[in-house]
């Protein structure tokens, strides 16, 4: 599987992609620059996690305007799949990729802590090799990831199954207390109705390696790969 | 400060921090009045804070050379061969002055600063550890002191994207007026491939890169160098801002212009600015520099010379390119939306010619400006001190009931989780982080290799009041040790002096002294000081912060893999403690929790036990023979066990006897240097004693962990015994509860 991993000024989080891919995962990958339009190359686009274009004006806002990311509908279109991880996230839903928006953390402080994760959604390729309620143990690290959508954006979320991470307890229960920052009915990841675009505040690419503490993220680039069928189109939902 | 600049005059070389002998030598050297601008010169660059002029005598008693020392101090950063090719680049530095007046930006270009000093010597950046000292917490002031200094600490290093890894947050009532914020950085480059900050061959062009000049910061320097009255608040505007998103995209353009060649010397633009770089650059290489002031990048209209060359504006580096090489540079910059202009030409004349549209508006020798005149000022042992030492803590009384001491002691701020700080810190970023913050020191992997590096900062400021010579010698063990119980090897040192006015004998005995214990105790320990940063003037009217040098320690783990943390890992674990049996309550943190005195001895230190222990404790960890480590310092024996049964992700009860029929405050909360407590698998046992019986040092069986309380017993007497989820629920809580 072909990877790319979108480098805007800003970015910090593309080297640590860009090593699990090709060092764990041993999948060919290369970086894009963020002026790039060409992503037929790639089977899966990574907008990883940083501060692009410092986040001024909104976290993502400038960025979700860029050339790579005006490129992406099409790639989308074609079937290619993005995963936004972080700041990936919040462009993705600037760019209008994914519905919502990500606001300041509701403690006002920036976090960086461990969470788990409970899967709400199997059905797609980045999900596939999960099962339903299972919960993954990944950090976050942000200031601005409280997600909020308008209720009928919410309710046709749920209704399509569209949530694919809350943010839960231990056992796996979604609680106030297990809500790192505020997010809405503690989402902490969506994806499009193609089941093509992810976009999550945690960072898999932090949890994929036993000696950085958990290889709960590995099932996910796992599930990617095991998604791949031989003529190199995906299982779709 | 636009318009027609003023004559230079005796006064007004004393209004700039000159003193009338330093006017006088300019005078003769230059062989007339200097200009205004060169008046600027001078004062920055022969200020306290650029010049180290009254620490210079003394820090030269430093060890400072070693088989792994690729660049010891006098450069932007001290490097060090870790193996396999590489090199770790590191420095710690202070921002205390600018973190009082405007905490916020204060820190925050305080890390800024630091981590523009690393990736200018060619080095990416992969750790940032703070030290900070604060006044105690019951004053709002305070509290929005630490905020302030959180918050921009966080601002600056996530933005940046470097993991912040380590440090430490300690209380004292001497910092209420000066509070301390000390910022290392550790880097990795190869060792062939360290930048220097140097301005070799004549001809080569110099670049101006990164960020655009205005009147931020400008006497930054000049501040640093003084002590500050109820003023204070006015030197605002002193006090750079900073933009983190300027400096990553000058880190990847920096490093991107390294790998092309074309980059003959680079330097930090930071405190002093343009005129630093100008004048230590081309004096490093003994060649000069011309450059053209208009040429600068600004952000405000009108900049007099004055002004150009002393802004700290951040995010700005000087760079000397290979001549013919002038589009590679440009390329890069352009890539990165980042300035790169070429301000003026290396000469071989050593001069400084600073031009405005042509016009000569400085042209000063430029040994004159980078060698400062020296002082070695008289020093004089505080006349209370001897009485202070000389104070028996035995004489209080002793608790009625030890396991409220001990829960008190674990939530004191100095001691309690520092979690709410570093939550609000990436700690990961990079992937390089085996041990988070939380443990005697972090743990990072160089990839690419089976190496690890460890690192670790410490300083104790009551143990070097009451004794600085050996308080400071003990910051380097401790630092030391803390990277031993992880299981690296120390292999280098960069030290941050934060003292008072050197202009007190006072306070420079205690500098001169601290000096002397940390050349102790680096000699003893084979590890050489490669950089680091002396803060005099921490005053506010007259009253000098606690004398606090803050060491910083990196090692080398070999095996990664081989490495240990401080929490108990499970129960049935035997409990060892290695070294002496010598403490004191005297400098210690119960006794200044429980009866607020600061006095008395501390227990003497034996640097060769030192060395045995932390030998043994390496050992150990690297033959996979100890499931815990943990340093025993600030609290005591007491502390360090309750740290081991709270402080991992399960709590962990212990039962440990402890011998003798001293009293049981000194025996629980004494401190003593060369103190380490070791678990132990009981599969491990046979191994672990032999182990011991070959380091030839000190040291016993306490304790057995399990169960659900902490369990303590001196001289056959039960003291404490308490529930490990209050002592969890005291440490965690303890911090958080005062300052959020």
């Amino acid at each position: 599987m072909r990877f790319g991993v979108v480098v805007f000024p800003g970015t910090w989080s593309d080297c640590d992609f860009h090593y699990v891919i090709s060092e764990v995962l041993h999948q060919p990958v290369q970086y894009v620059w963020h002026r790039e339009r060409e992503l037929a190359p790639f089977d899966c686009v990574v907008l990883p996690g940083g501060f692009s274009y410092g986040d001024y004006l909104r976290a993502g806002a400038v960025a979700g305007r860029s050339p790579v990311v005006e490129a992406l509908g099409d790639f989308v279109a074609r079937g290619g799949l993005v995963l936004g991880s972080c700041n990936g996230f919040q462009i993705l839903c600037e760019a209008g990729l994914l519905p919502g928006v990500l606001t300041r953390n509701e403690c006002l402080q920036y976090r960086c802590q461990s969470t788990h994760l409970v899967v709400e959604n199997v059905e797609t390729p980045f999900t596939r090799g999960l099962r339903p309620g299972q919960i993954l143990t990944m950090p976050i690290s942000h200031g601005e990831g409280k997600y909020y959508a308008d209720p009928e954006t919410l309710a046709r979320l749920k209704q399509q199954n569209l949530v694919v991470f809350r943010y839960a307890a231990a056992d796996g229960s979604v609680t106030r207390a297990s809500n790192p920052n505020g997010s809405l009915d503690n989402i902490a990841g969506i994806v499009n109705p193609e089941g093509t675009v992810l976009g999550m505040m945690p960072h898999p690419e932090r949890a994929s390696e036993t000696a950085m503490g958990g290889t709960d993220g590995l099932l996910m680039f796992q599930s990617l790969l095991g998604s791949l069928v031989e003529d190199g189109s995906f299982l779709k939902r | 400060m636009t318009g027609a600049e003023p004559k230079v005059t005796l006064d007004l070389a004393l209004d700039a921090g000159l003193t009338a002998p330093e006017y006088d030598r300019i005078l003769t050297r230059l062989g007339r009045e200097p200009t205004y601008a060169e008046l600027g010169l001078f004062s920055a660059l022969w200020s306290e804070h650029c010049a180290y002029k009254h620490s210079r005598v003394f820090l030269a008693r430093l060890p400072q050379s070693g088989p792994h020392v690729l660049q010891g101090p006098g450069e932007n950063a001290g490097a060090i061969d870790i193996g396999d090719g590489w090199a770790v680049v590191f420095k710690i530095e202070s921002h205390n002055h600018p973190s009082f007046i405007e905490p916020f930006q204060g820190a925050a270009t305080g890390v800024g600063g630091i981590l523009r000093d690393i990736f200018t010597m060619g080095a990416r950046p992969i750790a940032l550890l703070d030290s900070l000292r604060f006044g105690e917490l019951d004053t709002p002031k305070t509290r929005h002191l630490v905020n302030g200094v959180v918050s921009g600490i966080s601002w600056y290093g996530n933005c940046f994207g470097c993991p912040t890894v380590g440090g430490e947050i300690a209380f004292a009532p001497e910092y209420a007026g000066n509070p301390l914020v000390n910022v290392m950085c550790v880097g990795l480059v190869r060792a062939d491939q360290i930048f220097r900050a140097r301005a070799d061959g004549p001809g080569n062009p110099v670049f101006y890169v990164g960020n655009k000049t205005g009147r931020d910061g400008i006497h930054g320097a000049t501040m640093a160098s003084a002590t500050f009255d109820e003023h204070a608040e006015e030197r605002r505007p002193t006090v750079q801002v900073g933009d983190p998103f300027t400096e990553k995209l000058l880190l990847e353009a920096c490093l991107e212009v390294m790998r092309t060649g074309a980059v003959v010397g680079i330097q930090d633009m930071g405190a002093a600015g343009l005129a630093c770089c100008t004048s230590e650059m081309p004096a490093r290489s003994a060649t000069g520099m011309d450059v053209e002031l208009s040429r600068v990048p600004q952000r405000e209209t009108g900049m007099t010379p004055y002004e150009i060359l002393l802004s700290e504006s951040q995010e700005r580096m000087l760079l000397v390119a290979a001549r013919g090489r002038e589009e590679d540079v440009r390329r890069v910059f352009a890539k990165w939306e980042l300035d790169a202009v070429e301000i003026g030409r290396v000469t071989a004349e050593s001069q400084l010619t600073a031009r405005l549209n042509g016009d000569v508006v400085a042209h000063v020798p430029v040994d004159l400006l980078a060698e400062a005149p020296k002082y070695s000022r008289p020093t004089a042992e505080p006349a209370a001190l001897a009485e202070l030492r000389a104070f028996d803590p035995l004489t209080l009384p002793e608790p009625g009931d030890y396991g409220a001491a001990l829960v008190e002691l674990l939530a004191s701020p100095t001691i309690a989780s520092k979690e709410w700080a570093f939550r609000q810190y990436d700690q990961q970023v990079g992937v390089n982080t085996l041990v988070l913050p939380g443990s005697d020191a972090a743990v990072l992997r160089v990839k690419g290799t089976s190496r690890a590096l460890a690192v670790s900062t410490d300083g104790n400021g009551r143990l070097v009041f009451l004794d600085p010579r050996q308080g400071a010698a003990m910051a380097v063990c401790e630092a030391a040790r803390n990277v031993s119980c992880s299981g690296g090897e120390p292999r280098g040192v960069t030290d941050c002096l934060n003292f008072g006015s050197p202009e007190r004998p006072e306070i420079l005995w205690q500098f001169a002294e601290a000096v002397e214990g940390i050349a102790l105790a680096c000699r003893a320990l084979d590890v050489p000081v490669v950089g680091g940063n002396v803060s005099f003037y921490n005053e506010t009217n007259g009253q000098a912060i606690l004398p606090t040098p803050v060491i910083g320690v990196v090692g080398v783990l070999d095996d990664a893999s081989r490495r240990a943390t401080q929490w108990f890992q499970g129960a049935g674990h035997r409990v060892a403690l290695l070294g002496p049996t010598n403490v004191s309550l005297g400098g210690s943190e119960y006794l200044w929790t429980r009866h607020r005195r600061l006095a008395g001895r501390l227990a003497p230190l034996d640097l060769e036990i030192e060395r045995r222990v932390q030998g043994a404790v390496r050992a150990a960890v690297s033959a996979g023979l100890a499931s815990a480590t943990h340093d025993c310092s600030e609290g005591g024996i007491a502390v360090t066990l309750a740290e081991g049964c709270v402080t991992g992700r399960e709590l962990i009860g212990c039962t440990a006897a402890l011998p003798g029929d001293a009293r049981a405050d000194l025996t629980l909360f004494g401190e003593g240097p060369s103190r380490v407590l070791v678990a132990v698998e009981a599969g491990r046992v046979r191994g672990f004693e032999a182990l011991m019986a070959e380091s030839a040092i000190p040291w016993r069986w306490i304790g057995t962990t399990g169960g659900e309380r902490l369990v303590v017993t001196v001289g056959g007497k039960t003291v404490v015994d308490v529930d490990v989820s209050r002592l969890e629920g005291a440490w965690r809580h303890g911090f958080e509860r005062r300052v959020a």
